[in-house]
């Protein structure tokens, strides 16, 4: 049972803060990292790692400092995003000497072992630069399973697999995390970490977004205030209708069509904004409202579905 | 030492073209050796050996072959996320280091060394031990350049840039004009041992050194190993940085 523990950690480059004073536990079970590209996932995970000092806080495993302290990695296995690895020699030939790296007592059933969990000792005999992405990632995977640690860390493990491949390291994680091991993977999409993890970090640029229970995070943004543009023959009485019926917490006229209707340029359409306070009921009301007020609909479209808009909103919370 | 380490580099020195780089230079001492061996009248070999080894051993091929072997120990690892395989161990960093840094001197040895002492057997055969002058500072010229090569892998992404400016400028250029910069030549310091082996004769063969010996052995000391010893304590606080 191993604990991470970041405090009050926070890295910058220069004046670009990658990391923004971010505070965690990482206990046993598979715990998702999630955030945009960019959001410093794989900052916090290099610190974790101990390839990256923190420009001020602390990271530690089980009380003791990660940064320049190589027994450490005893205990973790790390699987980086990065996909250098030692290309003119085998898989088998790889993983041997990570084996041998750690100095485990039988380095070949070791190896033997790890490239049979990530199912790869049948092309183990193969030089890595003749694998495909996803073989290079089992393989990555099998290094840092080598002996067999009770702290996993992998950097967007999912990328370039294929579908069973991806079902197949689930599996893996979910079982790893069962058995006790304290497992994070980072991640950019949430299906993933939906998928696996027990517990959920969200970065958002640097900074800690939210923590806790996966449900409870999904409900949350779930629940957030959908936005919408709408383009329609009147967006001024569409706006006073849909406020009246107060599906919508807040309309903006944008574009020409702020003018009086009647001025309307057909070339220029303008646009209403709405966001919904009862994101279920404003779809279903909607049309209605238009019908109601003779009103057509050309275009409905949801304004905020990228994951970007989702994290933002929890951060703004 | 650490032998698994000691392996993959072997494989990353001397995988793909790498080593048939590192053959070109000997090849072309050794073609130039036998040319010279069958041309030029033997009053004057010794005179002939004595500028090719020089001029073209010491002063070139073994510095590139240094550069090429020091860097390549680690430089392509650091740049291409790959030393993270050998630093998420529980390994000490200087065994990394060390290790690393005697299969960089093997591989200078093999292709420099070595090549020298063959190419002044053949010039001048055995009489005025030219062969073991210049074979002999071949060797140390590449014990020192590897390490001082591999701590610039670790410390810069350009290290081969600046290993050639040191090697070819400041070696080469700024020590023809400026007296002062060649008293920190590695070049010069090998030259130092060169001419202690060469003996009495290296005054009339014109073998020439900016610095006596005495000074020369102790700096190329403290070169390697101050250069080991720092190129371990960086590699102990090399950062990585994913992709973002």
């Amino acid at each position: 049972m191993t604990v991470l523990t970041l405090a009050t950690v926070s890295r910058w480059y220069g004046n670009v803060v990658a990391v923004n004073d971010v505070t965690m536990t990482i206990g046993p079970g598979v715990t998702g990292l999630l955030g945009p590209n960019g959001a410093g996932k794989s900052t916090l995970i290099h610190m974790m790692a101990g390839f990256l000092s923190p420009s001020s806080g602390t990271v530690l495993i089980d009380g003791e400092q990660v940064w320049r302290n190589e027994s450490i990695y005893r205990l973790i296995g790390l699987v980086p995003e990065r996909e250098g690895m030692y290309d003119v020699v085998t898989g088998w030939a790889f993983v041997l000497a990570n084996a041998r790296l750690h100095r485990l007592p039988d380095p070949e059933a070791a190896a033997r072992r790890a490239l049979d969990l990530v199912e790869m000792s049948d092309v183990s005999g193969r030089t890595i630069d003749t694998y495909s992405k996803g073989m290079k990632q089992r393989i990555k995977m099998a290094a840092g399973l080598v002996h067999d640690p009770t702290v996993l860390l992998l950097d967007e493990p999912f990328n370039g697999m294929d579908p069973r491949q991806r079902l197949h390291l689930m599996d893996l994680l979910r079982s790893m995390g069962a058995s006790g091991r304290t497992v994070l993977f980072s991640s950019h999409i949430l299906e993933e970490v939906e998928e696996i993890a027990d517990t959920i970090e969200v970065m958002v640029a640097g900074r800690h977004a939210a923590s806790g229970d996966f449900r409870e995070i999904r409900r949350l943004m779930t629940e957030r205030p959908h936005q919408y543009t709408v383009q329609s023959s009147d967006d001024r009485s569409l706006a006073a209708a849909v406020i009246a019926d107060g599906c919508a917490s807040a309309v903006e006229l944008v574009g020409p069509s702020a003018a009086p209707s009647g001025r309307i340029h057909q070339a220029e359409p303008g646009e209403l904004r709405v966001q919904a306070s009862d994101h279920g009921r404003f779809v279903h009301v909607l049309p209605q409202l238009a019908r109601g007020s003779g009103i057509r609909l050309f275009q409905v479209a949801p304004a905020d579905e990228s994951l970007e808009s989702v994290f933002s909103y929890l951060v703004n919370r | 030492m650490n032998a698994t380490v000691a392996q993959l580099t072997v494989r990353t020195i001397l995988g793909r073209r790498r080593a048939l780089l590192l053959l070109a230079l000997p090849v072309v001492l050794l073609g130039l050796s036998l040319i010279v061996r069958a041309s030029v009248g033997a009053d004057s070999r010794n005179e002939v050996t004595v500028h090719l080894l020089g001029a073209f051993a010491l002063a070139t091929l073994v510095p590139l072959l240094g550069l090429i072997a020091g860097t390549g120990a680690i430089g392509p690892e650091i740049d291409d996320g790959s030393i993270v395989y050998l630093l998420a161990k529980p390994v000490n960093r200087h065994s990394i280091v060390v290790s690393k840094l005697l299969v960089a001197i093997a591989v200078v040895s093999a292709f420099g060394a070595v090549p020298v002492v063959v190419a002044g057997l053949v010039l001048d055969g055995t009489t005025d031990r030219l062969w073991l002058g210049y074979g002999l500072g071949a060797l140390v010229a590449g014990i020192a350049y590897s390490a001082l090569f591999l701590l610039l892998a670790v410390l810069t992404r350009n290290a081969v840039v600046v290993g050639l400016i040191y090697a070819l400028v400041w070696e080469t250029v700024i020590g023809s004009f400026v007296p002062g910069a060649q008293a920190l030549s590695i070049q010069q310091w090998s030259l130092a041992i060169t001419r202690v082996v060469v003996g009495k004769r290296a005054q009339a063969l014109d073998i020439t050194a900016s610095v006596r010996p005495q000074i020369a052995i102790p700096l190329l000391i403290v070169v390697t190993v101050g250069a080991t010893v720092y190129a371990g304590n960086r590699l102990r606080s090399l950062r990585l940085t994913g992709d973002e």
